[in-house]
């Protein structure tokens, strides 16, 4: 259980059965009057946000979340499934709940699976990622446009800019926060 | 921990205590720690082993009042336990003065004197807030009852947000984020009920000889005419301490002793400025631990 005096931007709460997170927090008390808690906050399933101010006296139940290392089997249409490292459990999340994830993510991948009463509600990646070019088109030599990037496609689907120098079969790193090239991967 | 804020902060200081002694006001010291204390529901004292720390200096320099110093001021600390934020810290410095036979009024052309001595002081150094210091010397402060700011800019009217029990919340809201941002701005005449320690208003008995200073939307200082009765006192006193024990708060046995030199008191007024927040303002900090040494989470 926390009291109001706990809360603080980040911690991640309880409210109606959906877990939610603190984004934006201030604590403010007008001269001679209550103490009041002023928070956004962000439903980790849905992500709607929502401001509520609290007063001194509320309890808030703690979310319980885990969060556990998971490999990414396969995909099956809209079902993407996960199996826990650990105890070899087998868990589906749909794409939706995926969202942008699935842009870097290919078989066998091992990521943070988080979980939310042991349904699993969201997947963080490993922030650098290895894809494979599957699609490049040749650089012209001379190319006057002035860019100095051209745009590839990899394995997942996910198109991205990268030097010209890199071809099709390469294995190139990728940020998955920002989804941008890092590097050509020698392997 | 800023050096170059802590030498402003020391410089506010100075300049401040200067004001002070130029207008024949006695700097003192009192007591920190006191075996009562002001019982305000609202605000949670720091017990220190059988006393308490103070949550303001305001009982020991009344006292100071009753036995004769007519003008006095102090630079102390208080404690309020769980108060933390960009605004708040649990111990902070606090700038009080009390003078015999004025009123409020009084008190809010002396506040702007002295504020406006600090901006004409600081106005050509570097990194004081240049924008603040031009608020500062604007000549013709606003003065808005709480009234009127509610008519002005909340969703309904204070007697309804009294009525609903959400005062706090709209005032916070709606009303602070609006207040001093062309010039400086006195809210005055509180509801009665929000000002355990003020006198009540002679014309209009529902409301409190009351006022905070907004500047920038931050509310600065908290001033009022001060109730003498020791009779009138001592009920609201009972009170409060009644909404605390509701609470679970305790603020140890009503200050007798205070409530007995009240008597000696015919008519005064006082003030409390958050000094921490005045850096704040002068400097352009935005937050609080930018002009302190230290915070409870640096030790």
């Amino acid at each position: 259980m926390y009291t109001s005096s706990d809360l603080r931007k980040g911690l991640k709460i309880e409210i109606d059965g959906d877990p939610y997170i603190i984004t934006n927090f201030e604590f403010s008390k007008p001269g001679k009057g209550q103490a009041l808690y002023r928070c956004r906050l962000k439903n980790m399933v849905s992500g709607n946000a929502f401001d509520k101010t609290y007063r001194s006296s509320e309890k808030f139940k703690k979310a319980p979340l885990d969060e556990r290392k998971m490999q990414f089997l396969y995909n099956q249409g809209e079902d993407y499934h996960f199996m826990d490292t650990k105890s070899f459990e087998q868990y589906i999340i749909s794409r939706d709940q995926l969202d942008d994830v699935t842009n870097f993510m290919v078989d066998n991948m091992e990521v943070d699976v988080l979980l939310f009463h042991d349904n699993p509600i969201g997947v963080t990646l490993p922030n650098f990622v290895n894809l494979t070019v599957t699609k490049s088109d040749p650089w012209v030599k001379g190319d006057t446009s002035g860019t100095d990037t051209k745009p590839v496609t990899v394995e997942t689907g996910f198109e991205l800019q990268v030097p010209p120098f890199v071809v099709e079969g390469d294995k190139i790193q990728i940020d998955t926060r920002t989804g941008t090239y890092i590097t050509r991967v020698k392997e | 921990m800023n050096v170059h804020r802590l030498q402003q902060r020391a410089a506010i200081i100075q300049a401040a205590r200067f004001f002070f002694g130029a207008r024949g006001y006695l700097e003192v010291e009192t007591p920190i720690r006191l075996p009562a204390l002001i019982p305000e529901a609202n605000i949670l004292p720091l017990s220190s082993a059988s006393w308490f720390l103070q949550t303001s200096p305001e009982l020991c320099m009344k006292r100071l009042l009753a036995v004769g110093v007519p003008r006095l001021f102090q630079i102390c600390k208080c404690f309020r336990d769980h108060e933390r934020g960009r605004r708040h810290l649990p111990e902070f410095t606090m700038l009080e003065w009390y003078c015999l036979d004025g009123t409020y009024l009084d008190l809010m052309t002396e506040t702007q004197a002295l504020l406006q001595a600090l901006a004409e002081k600081f106005k050509d150094e570097v990194g004081f807030d240049g924008e603040v210091v031009r608020l500062l010397l604007e000549l013709d402060w606003q003065r808005l009852t709480v009234h009127d700011a509610f008519a002005r800019h909340a969703p309904i009217s204070v007697d309804q947000a009294l009525a609903d029990d959400c005062f706090d919340e709209i005032l916070v809201e709606y009303v602070e984020p609006k207040l001093g941002i062309e010039r400086p701005c006195f809210l005055y005449a509180y509801p009665v009920s929000l000002g355990s320690l003020a006198k009540t208003s002679r014309q209009y008995p529902e409301l409190a000889e009351r006022f905070e200073l907004y500047i920038h939307g931050v509310e600065l200082a908290n001033g009022f005419s001060e109730l003498t009765d020791p009779a009138e006192q001592r009920r609201r006193f009972v009170k409060e301490t009644e909404l605390g024990r509701n609470k679970g708060v305790s603020f140890g046995v009503l200050p007798e002793k205070f409530l007995k030199d009240l008597v000696k008191i015919e008519a005064a007024c006082g003030i409390a400025l958050g000094m921490d927040r005045l850096v704040m303002l002068l400097t352009g900090a935005k937050d609080i631990d930018e002009v302190v040494s230290f915070t409870p989470e640096d030790l």
